[in-house]
């Protein structure tokens, strides 16, 4: 945020011209309003990497798993309220951050269409923790990978997925900048992201260039992707099951 | 003098053996450096996307970030590579009893373990940097009388790092699996308030009262006046001169040595007093 206002101070410095003056103070206000966006988004993202994703991980390292493995219950059930779980606590840190953007610099949303802007944003975060149940079980088999996988889709997601930027700032970059916003397209975070600026700072804001799709198609797509990622979830789950009872290494320890 | 010496070298080879025994090398090197490229990264997109909707170009606030951001991954780097010794041993590997109770110093195994997450940061920053000039029009142009002088001040940036460092390690003796937090938070602060990206100017009077406390911030400073001379963004350091500010990198050095020692001691006392020297906590 301190950057955009840096970046705004500067511009603001060698401008007389009232409109010109104008125009970057509402640049600026719109982009420390998307990192306050984003900013809200990193903590369910890191949430999901640190707890949903890593949690069958952790339960093996603390020797929980077996005990999981051979309780008579459903596995989605018990990663689905772990979802739930993290959710709101890290709603907390998420609204703490939406606060002090608000406060702290006096960002203005507009919000012209409440219901959307909840829809958005519920069936993002279902996304999000359907991505983050199927990798509960990929880190499982990748064992002690799994911590600096975890670590490696930080920076990198939150560089392609747009959380300090209008992803559509991607697509403005050319030759590689399409590629890694497509890529970066497959965390629903993205999409998310994009949407929910869309709704709290008008489908006009940046002059309309930096959008990917309308809110609508975005929606769609993000609940395709919840509905994909928790049948693969499923699927991935269903398949860890399998490997514990063939190989009877899966809970071993350090691996 | 011997014997801190081969704790030294033993514990840093030791260190880079846990950092990069997970996969390959090549995979590690790769890894090493995606994440703090993706960093900066993120901040050239921050810049284009400006520079696109205001149609303004201000390279030298852009490489003012960039080169701030590029050194910022030591920061990131020791102090996680520091104060998580004693938690991952403790909790983790479960072996700081062994190392502990063997006949070498401590606090010089928890530098050491430290110096590979150095290495790895100064290749990560390097290549960065490179990138930077190569690829994005960054203005570095360090002359050869300043090399000593760089070399003097990162080597004392290094040193406040570590100090800061076993600081919180000294800390971590007490807690339970707070590292995570530790790692995010204690670098955000240094992030806001040393001066990384931006000037101290465009913070609030107490914002910049923070950062002119912290010696990182002096130390960011005559980074970027020795690499990148010629930017002209007013950081509001240009009172300190450079031997100004290498006297109080020098003289901070020397106190959170002091503090981290004293810290150090203190934590290691409290905790093997209370029997927390080994505890675990499920982690």
């Amino acid at each position: 945020m301190f950057i955009y206002q840096a970046f705004g101070a500067r511009a603001l410095s060698t401008t007389t011209d009232p409109t010109q003056i104008a125009l970057i103070q509402a640049n600026t206000n719109a982009l420390i309003a998307s990192v306050v966006l984003g900013g809200t988004m990193v903590a369910f993202w890191l949430n999901v990497l640190w707890s949903m994703a890593s949690q069958l991980y952790w339960e093996k390292e603390i020797g929980n798993l077996q005990l999981y493995m051979m309780a008579p219950m459903n596995r989605m059930a018990l990663l689905g309220g772990m979802a739930v779980g993290g959710m709101v606590m890290t709603s907390m840190r998420a609204v703490s951050t939406l606060v002090a953007g608000i406060l702290v610099f006096g960002v203005v949303f507009r919000v012209a269409d409440p219901l959307m802007l909840l829809a958005v944003f519920f069936t993002a975060l279902v996304a999000l923790y359907g991505l983050g149940m199927m990798f509960a079980s990929l880190y499982l088999l990748w064992g002690r990978e799994a911590w600096n996988l975890s670590a490696l889709m930080e920076e990198p997601i939150f560089f392609s997925s747009g959380f300090y930027f209008p992803v559509g700032g991607l697509f403005r970059v050319p030759g590689w900048g399409p590629i890694v916003a497509i890529i970066g397209s497959f965390v629903p975070a993205t999409f998310g992201l994009d949407a929910l600026r869309q709704l709290t700072l008008s489908e006009t804001a940046f002059g309309g260039q930096l959008w990917i799709f309308d809110v609508k198609t975005e929606l769609y797509i993000l609940l395709l992707m919840a509905v994909l990622f928790l049948i693969l979830a499923r699927y991935s789950l269903a398949y860890l099951e399998t490997l514990a009872k063939r190989e009877g290494k899966l809970t071993s320890r350090h691996q | 003098m011997n014997t801190f010496w081969r704790t030294f070298k033993v514990a840093a080879w030791l260190g880079w053996e846990m950092d990069s025994n997970w996969t390959e090398p090549w995979l590690f090197m790769l890894y090493s450096v995606v994440k703090p490229v993706a960093g900066a990264f993120i901040l050239v997109l921050m810049y284009q996307v400006f520079a696109f909707i205001g149609n303004t170009q201000d390279l030298a606030a852009f490489s003012y970030m960039y080169v701030g951001n590029s050194f910022f991954i030591f920061v990131g780097s020791v102090l996680f590579g520091t104060f998580q010794v004693i938690q991952s041993d403790r909790e983790w590997y479960q072996t700081i009893r062994y190392v502990y109770i063997s006949p070498i110093s401590y606090y010089v195994y928890v530098v050491g373990r430290a110096v590979s997450k150095i290495v790895v940061a100064a290749f990560a920053v390097f290549i960065t940097l490179v990138f930077g000039v190569a690829f994005l029009g960054i203005q570095i142009h360090m002359t050869l009388d300043a090399v000593p002088l760089f070399v003097a001040s990162m080597l004392l940036g290094l040193a406040v790092l570590l100090a800061i460092g076993i600081c919180l390690g000294g800390i971590s003796f007490l807690t339970a699996k707070h590292t995570h937090g530790l790692a995010e938070g204690i670098p955000g602060l240094f992030y806001v308030f040393c001066g990384v990206l931006f000037p101290l100017s465009i913070l609030p009077p107490w914002g910049q009262a923070i950062g002119q406390a912290i010696p990182l911030t002096y130390w960011f400073d005559i980074t970027r006046r020795l690499i990148a001379p010629s930017l002209g963004v007013d950081t509001t350091l240009t009172g300190y001169s450079d031997f100004t500010i290498m006297l109080l990198l020098v003289v901070s050095s020397v106190a959170f040595f002091g503090l981290s020692l004293l810290i150090f001691k203190t934590g290691e006392y409290y905790a093997r007093k209370a029997g927390k020297i080994d505890m675990t906590t499920s982690y």
